[in-house]
């Protein structure tokens, strides 16, 4: 504990030296610097996950520019402001994702975008990846830590109703994503150990049901696929085979830059979205992974800093939330390329090719940056 | 109030380092896992991934070899490879076969045939990854078209490859026989080392027969691929060694002629080369175009042709047996003046018939009156039976037996015709074996005319000719006249024993005799002697598919349904004195065949020789 002594007593004497600029600015130096070494990161691998396409990595960097835009403007608002809007915030994400069967587009299979004409097209469950934790933060805040449980049974509601609606779209990888930012939340406000045993004793219980019922047959192909990728090797186990392959040919040290032969023959599928993990393995190696994991964890470090020293419960238990999910982020990806989770679209944060979760998840940091340096 | 409102945030911090601890706690754990995962696969398992991923990667894919060519003797090409674009899948590639091919034929026209054939080919053996093709023989547009629209064609390839043509077609089919795609039978006896990349295999003639030395071997290339099997850069390569050419002895021209007076009877042409026993034609007609099996025979042809009662498939020069006939009669004759059982001036008075001692039965002669006095040439002439029927008698079976089998009848000599058919030439165990029954002495009595027992091919006929008209000489008779590869050359089989006269000049008196049958005046081919610039020398033979009335002439008295009617043989070599040709010919349901087998001879002879001398 006394590590966790010294936590505490530091957000009273902040001794960052620039700390009058970085606070004038509302930007937390540590986890902006972890931030741009991740996505410095992630675009040096996307231009060797595309083969060298310049115009891919440009792309992307816009996307990162206007994700920083949006951290930047998001840190700007005090906590409160997220507190204030936070029912309204999540009402108008249940809104767009109960409209996203009538209204939405559809594609692969799936309806879960929404187009706003001339505009742009957008996931509403993205919105939610903050709404959710933002409403049970608050929700939870307000009625005290640790939670009644009649407050708990609110909560599951607030939970249950937008992944319901994600589940039915069907994006069962959101879905679960999203649930665990608000599963986070009520552990984080204190949910007593006897229940989270219960619980989790319950829900493995209800895998079967789950599995009988709730899950489509692509996705039980893929949890099947998981403990045997040769049983398919040129279907659903084909991703997995490939992107273990590249990752385990990578050896200490990786193949070099740009060398990665399953990377650039085109053998890794989706190499420069959900699988670009694969590419670092291949090419730079355990070491690779290892300083790519490391940069995870120091933003990681520093977000659960941020949510320890939150000045109220709103902010510790949202930051603390943020911060966990993002890590899960990042835990379901690797795990999924590197063969020990089913394959589920998700993203490795920050890395991967892609447009609005970059998005969501720097407005995310943008809170945490609001929590670390408005003043309570 | 304000300490305990302290006391509580306190306390609630103090809960939340403790959820956070936990938390932290588990993301150590989760990252323990994956950094334990990376390990794994990175450091402990590295060296099974590199191995896999370069297997991934490098490819050994197979070049197939250019099947050798077939000449004739004049070096006109028999069999060439032309290029020729496939339209395959390979449905380890496609996302959805059925709608891929719905959507390739949106693009170009594909029969119900084409795809029931695909689909059929889908379902039975194959190798993984393996194009199966959907649409030979593309045109230039429909190459362009599927060019164009590759990118949405995943899965479909079109693919240049050599193909066997055959620039003759229906004249050739029996002889060089065909390639045909590799079935599933076939792919499971061949070295599959040898037939990566090849997808033709030799069915059936020259092909078959020569299928191993055209096919050559394989080379390889060692390839860089993407995971969409796109070749992006070839590492290493050896060249495929391709298939030996094959020079024949077959004569193009004489060839097309046989087939064209031969017309559209069905029947049978074989010549050879005495000199050399080179196969100079082997027609069976009617034929078929084997250029269809290469690209696909249309099943409703094929069912046609297949069930025809003409039998087009069947190849009658060496699979199709039939009576000899008269045409036996010299073989028998020379044997029964050299082995001392008549001679030359052993004289018969033939007056219609023959009895054998003790034996009712009468054995007619096919002249109802008779030929009178007849020696062995007038009878050879004449083509008397009565003569032949008391030689017999006095030869026995086994003198019979062995004379023909001297010459080559019940057996196959020729070294490389394919899935010949030895004919019967019959003995006592044969028939005991064969039908249950003692051979009697009418056996060896009909025997004598080449009716009974005993069966021979066109083939058999030819090259039994062709050591006739070589006085005994036997070469081995084959269709190979040259190759550049040696070890065909040197593989080629001994012919039989030359037949050893006692006496060497019998040869000569009965080449004359023979020449007599179209020379003399009472000779039954003097109509196809006429006028002849050469001497020549040939025996006819009419075999009787079944037994009915006659005239004196030996003429059916009534119609005979075509089916019922005589098979017309003629045997033949020209000229007399160093024979260049020797042939059989048979027309099936013909009538005699002195009256429709020997103008057919007369007129290949008259080309053949007419074409040497020209060249």
């Amino acid at each position: 504990m006394s590590l966790m002594d010294s936590v505490r007593l530091s957000p009273d004497h902040r001794m960052d030296r620039p700390r009058s600029l970085w606070l004038r600015v509302h930007l937390d130096p540590y986890l902006f610097f972890g931030l741009l070494l991740i996505c410095g990161c992630g675009l040096f691998i996307l231009f060797s996950a595309t083969g060298g396409n310049w115009n891919v990595v440009l792309r992307q960097m816009v996307r990162l520019a206007v994700g920083f835009g949006v951290l930047f403007v998001v840190a700007q608002f005090d906590p409160n402001f997220f507190q204030r809007w936070s029912l309204g915030l999540f009402l108008v994400g249940v809104a767009l994702l109960a409209a996203v069967p009538v209204l939405g587009t559809h594609a692969m299979g799936a309806q879960r975008w929404l187009t706003i004409p001339g505009l742009f097209r957008f996931q509403p469950a993205e919105i939610m990846k903050l709404a959710l934790p933002i409403m049970l933060a608050w929700y939870l805040s307000r009625y005290g830590v640790p939670p009644k449980y009649r407050h708990l049974f609110v909560s599951v509601i607030l939970l249950a109703t937008p992944v319901v609606l994600i589940v039915e779209q069907p994006d069962l990888g959101t879905a679960l994503l999203i649930a665990a930012s608000g599963v986070f939340v009520i552990f984080l406000a204190g949910l007593s150990w006897k229940l989270i045993l219960a619980l989790t004793t319950l829900s493995i219980g209800m895998m079967p049901v789950l599995w009988i019922y709730v899950m489509r047959d692509y996705q039980r192909q893929r949890v099947l696929t998981l403990f045997n990728p040769e049983s398919d090797p040129l279907g659903a186990g084909w991703n997995t085979i490939q992107s273990i392959t590249a990752i385990g040919s990578g050896g200490l040290q990786g193949k070099g830059y740009m060398l990665g032969t399953q990377s650039q023959l085109d053998f890794l599928p989706e190499s420069h979205t959900d699988f670009i993990v694969a590419v670092l393995g291949e090419e730079l190696g355990f070491v690779g992974m290892l300083l790519l994991l490391a940069a995870y964890v120091w933003v990681l470090m520093r977000g659960m800093l941020i949510a320890v020293r939150g000045r109220d419960n709103f902010c510790r238990l949202l930051a603390g939330s943020l911060t966990l999910t993002f890590f899960i982020y990042v835990f379901v990806n690797v795990g999924m390329v590197c063969g020990i989770l089913p394959v589920v679209g998700v993203p490795l944060p920050l890395v991967s090719y892609g447009g609005t979760s970059i998005v969501t998840l720097l407005a995310g940091f943008g809170v945490l940056m609001s929590i670390s340096t408005h003043p309570r | 109030m304000l300490n305990t409102s302290l006391d509580n945030r306190e306390q609630e911090r103090r809960l939340f380092l403790n959820r956070m601890t936990a938390a932290a706690v588990f993301v150590c754990l989760m990252l323990l896992i994956l950094v334990a995962r990376l390990f794994y696969l990175q450091i402990i398992e590295n060296e099974q991934h590199v191995a896999r991923s370069e297997n991934n990667r490098l490819e050994v894919l197979p070049i197939a070899p250019t099947r050798g060519l077939i000449y004739d003797r004049n070096g006109d090409l028999l069999a060439r490879n032309q290029p020729s674009y496939t339209l395959s899948v390979v449905v380890e590639r496609a996302q959805n076969v059925d709608a891929l091919i719905e959507e390739v034929s949106t693009m170009v026209d594909i029969s119900d045939e084409q795809k029931e054939r695909f689909f059929q080919r889908l379902k039975s053996y194959r190798r993984p990854f393996e194009p199966i093709p959907l649409k030979l023989n593309l045109n230039e547009r429909e190459i362009a078209i599927l060019a164009a629209n590759r990118v949405f064609l995943e899965g479909v390839q079109v693919q240049a490859e050599l193909i066997r043509h055959y620039p003759y077609g229906d004249t050739f089919a029996h002889v060089l026989g065909y390639v045909g795609r590799i079935n599933e039978e076939e792919l499971r006896s061949v070295d599959l080392g040898r037939y990566a990349g090849t997808r033709y295999i030799g069915k059936q003639g020259v092909e078959r027969q020569y299928e191993s030395a055209l096919l050559g071997s394989p080379g390889f290339q060692r390839v860089e691929t993407n995971a969409r099997g796109r070749i992006i850069s070839v590492m290493e390569r050896q060249p495929p060694q391709p298939g030996a050419n094959l020079h024949l002895y077959l004569d193009r021209r004489l060839q097309q002629k046989a087939v064209e007076l031969l017309g559209d009877r069905r029947g049978a042409i074989v010549a050879i080369e005495p000199e050399t026993g080179g196969i100079l034609a082997m027609v069976s007609q009617p034929g078929f175009n084997p250029n269809l099996y290469v690209s696909g025979f249309p099943l409703e042809l094929y069912n046609q042709l297949r069930d025809s009662p003409d039998k087009p498939f069947l190849n009658r020069a060496i699979r199709g047996q039939y009576p000899a006939a008269s045409t036996i009669k010299p073989f028998i004759g020379i044997a029964g003046v050299d082995q001392g059982f008549v001679t030359w001036d052993y004289t018969i008075n033939d007056r219609g018939w023959f009895q054998l001692p003790n034996d009712d039965r009468i054995y007619r002669d096919w002249l109802r009156g008779g030929h009178g006095e007849v020696n062995m040439t007038t009878a050879i002439a004449q083509s008397c039976d009565v003569y032949f029927y008391e030689l017999a008698y006095k030869m026995k079976l086994e003198s019979i037996h062995d004379t023909l089998d001297q010459f080559g009848f019940g057996r196959v000599t020729a070294a490389d015709v394919y899935n010949s058919e030895p004919g019967i030439n019959p003995t006592r165990d044969w028939k005991k074996n064969r039908h249950g029954f003692a051979w009697y002495a009418g056996d060896t009595v009909n025997l004598s005319i080449g009716q009974g027992y005993m069966l021979t091919t066109p083939m058999q006929l030819a090259i039994a000719t062709a050591v006739m008209a070589n006085k005994g000489h036997w070469v081995t008779p084959r269709l190979l006249r040259y190759s550049n590869d040696n070890q065909l050359m040197d593989n080629i089989p001994e012919p039989p024993a030359d037949i050893e006269l006692n006496d060497p000049t019998n040869w000569d008196r009965m080449h004359q005799a023979m020449h007599e049958v179209v020379q003399s005046n009472r000779g039954t081919a003097r109509g196809s002697g006429l006028s002849a610039s050469y001497d020549w020398a040939g025996k006819s033979g009419t075999a009787q598919v079944i037994a009915i009335e006659r005239d004196d002439d030996g003429n059916p008295i009534e119609d005979v349904p075509e089916r019922f009617q005589d098979h017309a043989w003629f045997n033949a070599f020209a000229p007399l004195e160093n024979p260049k040709i020797a042939v059989a010919v048979l027309v099936e349901n013909g009538g005699g065949g002195s009256g429709v087998a020997a103008p057919i001879v007369r007129q290949l002879f008259d080309y053949y020789l007419g074409l040497e001398s020209n060249s």
